[in-house]
Formats: C-alpha cells, structure tokens, sequence
C-alpha cells in the first residue's frame, strides 16, 4: 500500500477503507445521533417539569409524527425515552465511542498499516450506517417509533394493540438493531484479529498502551454478547410476525384472547440481559482505556498499577458475563438464584475499587497538565466514583425490593454509564483531534464546554436518586397521578433546567469541532508529548500511516519522567540505555 | 415567531464563538505564543476550579440531602421492611464515607498536583504492598456487606404460609388492577384467561369448589400485623406491583404466577397520624406498560382486626355475583 495511491472523493470520503477515516465516520454519526438522542431527552425532561405544555423544541427533531394531534402524550413520550435510550446505548456509546477509537486507535498504536481486513471494516460502518437510516426512518411511520423501553420487553414490544409503537416502529427496531449487530460483529472480529497478529515487531502484549487492552477486550466482550441478542431478536420477531409463542402465553388484550401458549417472557429477559449486561461494560471499558491513557500523559507519570489495571479489566469483563440476573430480582425468580447474582454483583466492585485508586494514586506527585482531554478524563473518574458506588445498593437484591425501575436506578445509569463513558469520549476526541485532523480544538472553548457539562450533569442525574428514594417509577409520563409525589416537582424543575442548560453547552463542543476542522491552528507532530506510535507518524493523514518501515518497539507506554532521562517522556520506539531496566 | 427567535439566538451564539476564537488567536499570534498550548497559569486557573467547584459540588449533595429529606419515603410499615431500611442505612452510610473521602481527595491531588513547567512528576510504576491492601480491604467490607445482604434478601422472599396467613391474589391488566380474597377456604379457585368472560374479568374457574366463596375486590385491605401473601397474575404484558411503604415489588407476568408475603405493621389511620391526612397505601405499576403506565393504581387500606371484618362481609362472594347472572 503506497501513499501515493491516488485516492477520488468517493474512495476517499464515502467507500473508503482506511481505518482513520472509517473511523471518523463513526464519530460524524455517533455526533449526529447524540444530538437528535440529547434533543429527544431535551423534549422528555421539559415535559416532566411542565406537564402537557408543548414544547416547540418538537420542531427540531425529525418526524412529523411528534407534531400531529395535541402535544406530547403518554405514548409519545415513551416512543421518546425507548428512542433516546436506544440511541445513546447502542448509537453513541456503543458505535459511537468503539467505532471511533478502535478504528483510530488500534492500528496507530500497536503499528500496523491499517486493520486487518480494510473491507470488512468498510463493510461494519455500512451496515451500522444503513441501521441508522432504518432507525431514523421509524420516527416517521404513523404510529410512531419503537415504545416499549430501549430492554424491549414483551408481550409489550410483541403486540401491537399493547402499544401503538409495537407496530411499524417495532419493526424497524428489530431490523435496524440486526443490521447493528452484525456491523459490530464485524468490526469486533476485525479488532481482535488486528490486535492479536499486526502488531509490529517489539509490540507486546505487555507493552501495549491500556488503551488497546480495553478496546480488545471490549471486542470480545461483543463478539461473546451480541450474538446472544441477534438471536433474542429473532425469537421476538418470530412471535411477532410468525404466530409463534416463544416468550407470549395466556394474553388477552382489547378483549381479544390470543392462542399462544407456554411461552415466557421471562426466556426474553434472561437472552436480553445476557447481551444486556456486558454491553454497559462494552460501553463502559473503551472510555476507561482512554482516561488511562490521557491520565498519564497529562499527569506526565506512568499509570500507576498497570498490570493490576489489566488485571481489573479482565476481571470486570469475566464477571459481567455472570451477573445479568441483577435486572431481574423483581421477576419472581428464585431467591437462591438472585442469592447467586447478588454475590457475583457485588465482586465486581472489588476491580472497579481497584481502578479508582489506580487512577488516584496516578494523580499522585504527578504534573498536571490540565488540557480539555484531561479535565475530561478526570470527569470520568468523577463520575466513576459517584456512579460506581450507587451500584453498591442496587446490586443487593434486599435493597433492590424497593429501587428498582425507580428513578434512583437512572441516576445510577446515567452517571456511572453515560456519564463517564460520554467523558471518556470528549476526552478521547479532545486528545486524538490533532492526530485526526491535523489542527488543534480551541482550548478556552473546551474549557468552557468541560465545566458546563460537568456541572450541569451532576446537576441533571444526582438529585434523581432522591426521586427515586422518594418511590418515584421511572418510564412515567406524569408524576401528577399519585399525590404522594406533588412534592417532588421543585426537584423536577430543577433537573429540567439543568438538562436545558447543560444540551446548550454542547454548541460549544460542536462548534469547536467543527470550526477546528476547517480552521484550527496546525498541530506538531506530538502535542501533548506522548509515548505512543500515533505521534511518531506525520501530521498529514496517509494511507499505510507511515511513510517508510513500521516502528520498532522497545519499551512500554509509559516512560514517563523517568528518571534519568533528559525529557519528561520517553517514545516507545526509543531504544533502551545501556544499564536502564524497562520500568 | 419563537421559532425565528431561536433560530437568530443561535445565529448570534455561533457569531460569538467565531468572534472569541478569533480574538483569542490574534492576541496570541500578537504574543507570539500557541493559544492552544498550556500555560502554568491554566493549570492553576484550572487546578483552583477543581478544589471549588469539586467542593461545590460535594456541598450541593449535603445540601440535596438536608433540603429533601422529608420528600423521601418514610420508615417501612412492614416487618421485612425494617430490615430492609437498616441494611439500607447501612449501605447507604458506607458509600457516603467513601464518596465523601475519594472525592475530595479526588478534587484535591488535581490541585495540589497541578502542573508547572519546571516541576517533574515522581517516577512511580507500582507498589505492590499497596496494591494489596486496597484489594483487600474493599474485599472484606463487601464481603461483610454480600453476608448481610443475603440474609435481610432470605428474610424477605422466604415466607412461611401458615394457617394465618391471608391469601390475595392481585391481578394486573391494562391499566388497572383488581384483588381477589381466598375466602373462609384460605384458597385461591383456579383461574384461567380462556374463561375471562363479562363479569368474570379475573378469568376464575367457578367449576372449581374453591372458587365460589372467592371475593373480588377494587381495593385491598389487610389486617395490622396479620402476614398476607399476595400472588400476581396479569392479563397481558408484564406490570410490576410495587409497594413502596412496605418495601414490596414483585413483577406480574402473563402465563404465570409469581408472589411476595409480608406483616403490615401499621394501619392507615397510624400513618395519617404522622404523614398527614391524605396519606394512603397506594399500589403502582412499575414496569413499563403501555399508555397510562403512570397512571395504574389501587388503594391499599391496613386497618384493625374488627373493621377488616367488617369490610369483607359487606363484599358479595363470587358465587351469588358470578353465578346468579347467568
Ligand atoms: C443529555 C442528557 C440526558 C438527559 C437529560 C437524560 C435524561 C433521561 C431521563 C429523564 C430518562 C428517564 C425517562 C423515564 O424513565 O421516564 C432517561 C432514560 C434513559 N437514558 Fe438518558 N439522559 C441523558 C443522557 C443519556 C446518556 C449519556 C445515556 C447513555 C448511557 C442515556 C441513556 C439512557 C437510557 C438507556 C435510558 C432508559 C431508556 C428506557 O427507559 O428505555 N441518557 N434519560
Ligand atoms: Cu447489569
Ligand atoms: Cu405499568
């Protein structure tokens, strides 16, 4: 592969099959869909603070579905949250943020030419880019998208004279996500293939950059989990269009019984959760890569506990294929069973304990050098740490009686998942956009975006926990039903404000993306002073990555402020001294 | 005419970012300086910003958890409940001493370790004393926790049906519930969805003997320290009966039968007494399911020995309400 190969607009920009900007790609999508996703939760969040009023937020999104007949009601506003959710879990933070950084990442780093098979690679990004149009399409059927919640339960999502959205919308829900799982099946083989036989000479597993062993390890969390739901999938359009009762029995709905027969939808949830719980580990793993890798260029010292980060990881990943049943305590299963699941919960926050005081004892004595990418990084641990001990309570089936499907779980989620995963994300784009793009995002600006975000989003999810304390259900139109909750409105307000004046904060980010793009100031080669491979290759982007032999590896990551050496950062191809032992 | 406003405010908004990205590279292009570069006074600008706004935020959780505590649930009012509220207590002060001590630490290695370009950071890989220690020490407290955890777990979704032991069945549909009493048999008849018919909307087999002296109801009342044991049934997707007040929830799932027993340890009456007077029990659908998801209710009523009597035999048994329609 020569970088003189001639390259047209389309092999370029469209059917192209060069990882850096398949890579891009995902992140131009997984962009855009955060923004109709956060537009969605923008829509939600002011009807919970003022109930029935319209909002004329509803004529940024597409589908005139939203806009017919009277406002936002309740089957509306379920189409929205299963939307929203579905969005940010699969779109965002799952294509998103794995997409974008596998692609760009794991080639850079462990020095290889490109992925291992570039047209399998092109072909994982088409089929998530054709699942996002059969997504998007499902906001303009008539009765609307998907509504069942993004965990799709039936009999809810199976029938569509339960809820109008189980009908057309439901389907291309299925559909889509099939054409999503097989996008990612792709793109995980092709990641694990890549990391496991391109690396360049002296690149072992030992020296690879945290960076990678997450994003590997993610890979096979997918490869292991989604075909689990493809198959989940399959099952519920089978009952849905093929008279079959795998998860519906003894239903009668609008007066009507139907014949199904011995089915469960139990069966449904035990598939769902299977894939379900590993993918918030899929989401989860890529971004703590990032953070630890950010975290210790910018502290300028090593990450502290390497092997025990890796260790934590393959740990973490083990046990998230052992723990699905915590989202089914309330389900009637068998108390020595949620026993069970209990205590593997638990164990997870012995890893995760693990990380938190790896990523502190990191800061340690270090350096700091607070560019946008670290403050975000930083925000990770944050929301790692207020988020990760929340789980604590609802992992305990006891406590979980009386909190589950509550409020208090979204707080959870949003901060301990979305949270620290969307950080991880701006930190990755703040940190690798010079190696993307040849320029530099505008500092001030980042600033400004990490502090409007980091405030505004604790101010959107912590006072959900006390809604939650307070018994409030989540997946509720109105709270407006039961008088137990007319105190919680002042909360609800609150909260509404925050999530308006934090998705206003986003135009920072968005607009200093862009505008870096075009007119940024020109990066050097290694910015920020990293040890890594991706700075070793030119600022201008080529097929291939570098321009002569591929670079040879003789240390690990993280020489950094070694002592002895001359600079605060040693590059891994930089040989060893005579005498000097390898950290 | 609100549309065309945003429009021109976000107009504005974008001239502004270009004008303040614009400014900023001039002045730096006059200082001959990178603007994208850290400087030392950005570490420090940014370093202070953590300890303030860190703490901030570590004062607006007190705040939140002085400001809203009355809005929270009140004690159970059930025997498993108690115990669910001490472990509770339990869990919830262990994580607010962690949160309250890695925090701040957090918020304050960002400051005290903020950069200067003539500092060097401290060459320090991995220690494995302390990599130790704070595996094990989160092991044993977990540990202990895991240990309480499933004993308070067993207590609650173990119970012992005795003779005593008022049976219920509640039965869950779009968008309402509806309760159905066992009767002097203390058994519940049969059910089936293939005989939901008119007046028969729980489906009850009236074929089987136990059924006719079953009592259907639109409210359930229960007798102040009598155990109950409430069976779920729903009609068609799943609903889940939660009970906040006494730490009760059990999903009701179509095509089969799940349950949860508990003692209510205080009447209605107790409760207005302390919670006001429109306090009720109330039951609440907690699974999504469907339209009026938010809006699915039954009273529940915990009263004295003498007035449950009293209620149930004002009720008609199923047999005169089911048979003689026909
Ligand atoms: C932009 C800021 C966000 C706001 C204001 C927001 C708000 C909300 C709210 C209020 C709900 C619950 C609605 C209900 O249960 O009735 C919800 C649901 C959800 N959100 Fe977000 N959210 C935001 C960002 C995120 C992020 C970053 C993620 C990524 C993990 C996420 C994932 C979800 C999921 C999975 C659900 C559950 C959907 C369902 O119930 O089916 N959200 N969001
Ligand atoms: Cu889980
Ligand atoms: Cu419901």
């Amino acid at each position: 592969m020569s970088e003189h190969h001639k390259e047209s607009f389309i092999t370029k920009y469209v059917f192209t099959m060069d990882h850096k900007m398949i890579a891009k790609q995902f992140l131009i999508t997984g962009m855009f869909m955060g923004v109709v996703g956060m537009l969605m939760s923008a829509i939600f969040r002011v009807q919970l603070a003022n109930p029935g009023e319209s909002s004329i937020l509803y004529s940024l999104l597409p589908g005139a579905w939203l806009n017919d007949a009277g406002g936002l009601n309740p089957d509306k506003y379920l189409a929205l949250v299963t939307m929203h959710g579905t969005i940010l879990v699969f779109w965002v933070l799952t294509a998103g943020l794995s997409g974008t950084f596998a692609n760009f990442l794991i080639p850079l780093q462990i020095g290889a030419r490109d992925m291992a098979s570039g047209f399998l690679n092109m072909l994982s990004y088409w089929f998530f880019f054709i699942a996002t149009v059969v997504l998007l399409s499902s906001l303009f059927v008539e009765t609307g998208p998907a509504s069942g919640g993004w965990t799709i339960y039936p009999p809810l999502s199976a029938l569509p004279q339960a809820i109008p959205g189980s009908g057309t919308g439901m389907t291309l829900w299925l559909i889509s996500i099939t054409l999503f799982v097989v996008g990612s099946l792709l793109g995980g083989l092709n990641y694990i293939v890549t990391i496991l036989n391109l690396r360049t000479i002296g690149m072992t597993m030992q020296r690879l950059p945290l960076t990678i062993w997450a994003l590997l390890i993610t890979a096979i969390l997918g490869v292991l989990s989604f075909p689990v739901l493809l198959s989940c999938g399959l099952l519920l359009i089978f009952d849905r269009s093929f008279g079959t009762s795998f998860y519906l029995s003894d239903i009668i709905i609008n007066g009507e019984a139907l014949h199904n027969e011995g089915g469960s939808p139990i069966l449904f949830e035990h598939l769902f959760w299977f894939l379900g719980h590993p993918e918030v580990y899929i989401i989860l793993l890529p971004a703590l890569g990032i953070v630890s890798e950010v975290i210790a260029v910018n502290s300028r010292k090593p990450i502290f506990g390497y092997k025990a980060m890796v260790g934590a990881l393959l740990l973490i990943a083990f046990l998230s294929f052992i723990v699905w049943g915590h989202h089914m305590f309330m389900t009637g299963m068998n108390p020595f069973l949620g026993s069970v699941f209990t205590f593997t919960t638990l164990l997870i926050a012995i890893p995760s304990a693990v990380k938190v005081f790896n990523y502190l004892a990191t800061l340690w004595r270090g350096n700091i050098r607070f560019t946008p990418a670290m403050l975000f990084a930083i925000g990770t641990v944050s929301a790692f740490i207020t988020g990760g001990l929340t789980g604590i309570i609802l992992g305990d089936s006891a406590l979980d009686i009386n909190v589950h499907d509550t409020y208090f779980v979204v707080g959870h989620f949003h901060i301990v998942m979305g949270l620290s995963a969307i950080y991880g994300m701006f930190a990755g784009v703040y940190h690798w956009f010079p190696k993307m793009y040849g320029r530099m995002m505008n500092k001030n600006l980042g600033y400004i975006h990490f502090w409007g975000t980091f405030i505004c989003a604790y101010g959107v999810f912590f006072p959900m926990h006390f809604l939650g304390l307070a018994g409030l259900p989540r997946r509720y139109y109105s709270n407006s039903a039961f008088p137990m909750f007319d105190g919680l409105s002042d909360i609800n307000e609150l909260i509404t404000f925050f999530a308006l004046a934090g998705a206003i904060v986003q135009v920072f980010f968005l607009f200093n993306f862009f505008y870096s793009i075009f007119k940024g100031t020109k990066s050097s080669q290694n910015p920020w002073k990293s040890n890594t491979l991706e700075w070793t290759t030119p600022v201008e982007r080529i097929h291939g990555n570098w321009p002569g032999e591929l670079p040879v590896v003789t240390r690990w990551a993280y020489d950094y402020s070694k002592p002895g050496a001359e600079e605060d950062f040693i590059l891994q191809t930089e040989p060893l001294k005579e005498g000097e032992i390898e950290h | 005419m609100t549309n065309i406003l945003i429009v021109v405010v976000v107009i504005l908004l974008l001239a502004t970012l270009v004008q303040i990205v614009r400014v900023s590279e001039l002045l730096s292009d006059i200082k001959n300086k990178d603007v994208n570069e850290v400087t030392d006074k950005d570490n420090n600008t940014q370093g202070i910003l953590f300890l303030i706004v860190g703490f901030g935020f570590l004062i607006f959780v007190v705040w939140q958890m002085v400001t809203w505590n009355h809005l929270l649930l009140p004690p159970a009012s059930s025997v498993h409940g108690a115990q669910i509220d001490t472990l509770m207590k339990i869990s919830m002060g262990l994580i607010l001493i962690v949160f309250f001590v890695l925090s701040p630490i957090l918020f304050y290695f960002l400051y005290k370790y903020r950069g200067k370009k003539s500092n060097k950071a401290y060459f320090f890989s991995h220690n494995n004393k302390l990599e130790v220690v704070w595996t094990i020490v989160p092991t044993i407290i977990l540990t202990s926790l895991i240990i309480f955890g499933l004993k308070t777990w067993d207590k609650s979704m173990n119970v012992d049906v005795s003779e005593s032991t008022t049976i219920i069945e509640v039965y869950a549909q779009q968008f309402n519930w509806n309760a159905r009493y066992s009767g002097q048999d203390n058994t519940l008849g049969k059910a089936n969805f293939r005989l939901v018919k008119g007046s028969n909307i729980l489906g009850v087999d009236m074929l089987d003997a136990s059924s006719a002296d079953d009592k259907m109801s639109r409210e359930v009342h229960l007798v102040i320290d009598k155990p109950v044991l409430l069976k779920f049934r729903s009609q068609d997707v799943i609903h889940s009966a939660f009970l906040p007040h006494f730490r009760v929830q059990m999903n009701c799932v179509p095509g089969m039968t799940t349950q949860f027993g508990f003692t209510p340890t205080k009447t209605t009456a107790q409760m207005k007494e302390t919670e006001g007077d429109d306090f009720e029990y109330i039951l609440l659908c907690n699974k999504i399911c469907g339209a009026s998801h938010y809006n699915m209710q039954m009273k529940f009523i915990v009263e004295t020995q003498e007035e449950y009597d009293v209620w149930l035999d004002s009720q008609e048994n199923l047999e005169s309400k089911l048979l003689t329609q026909k």
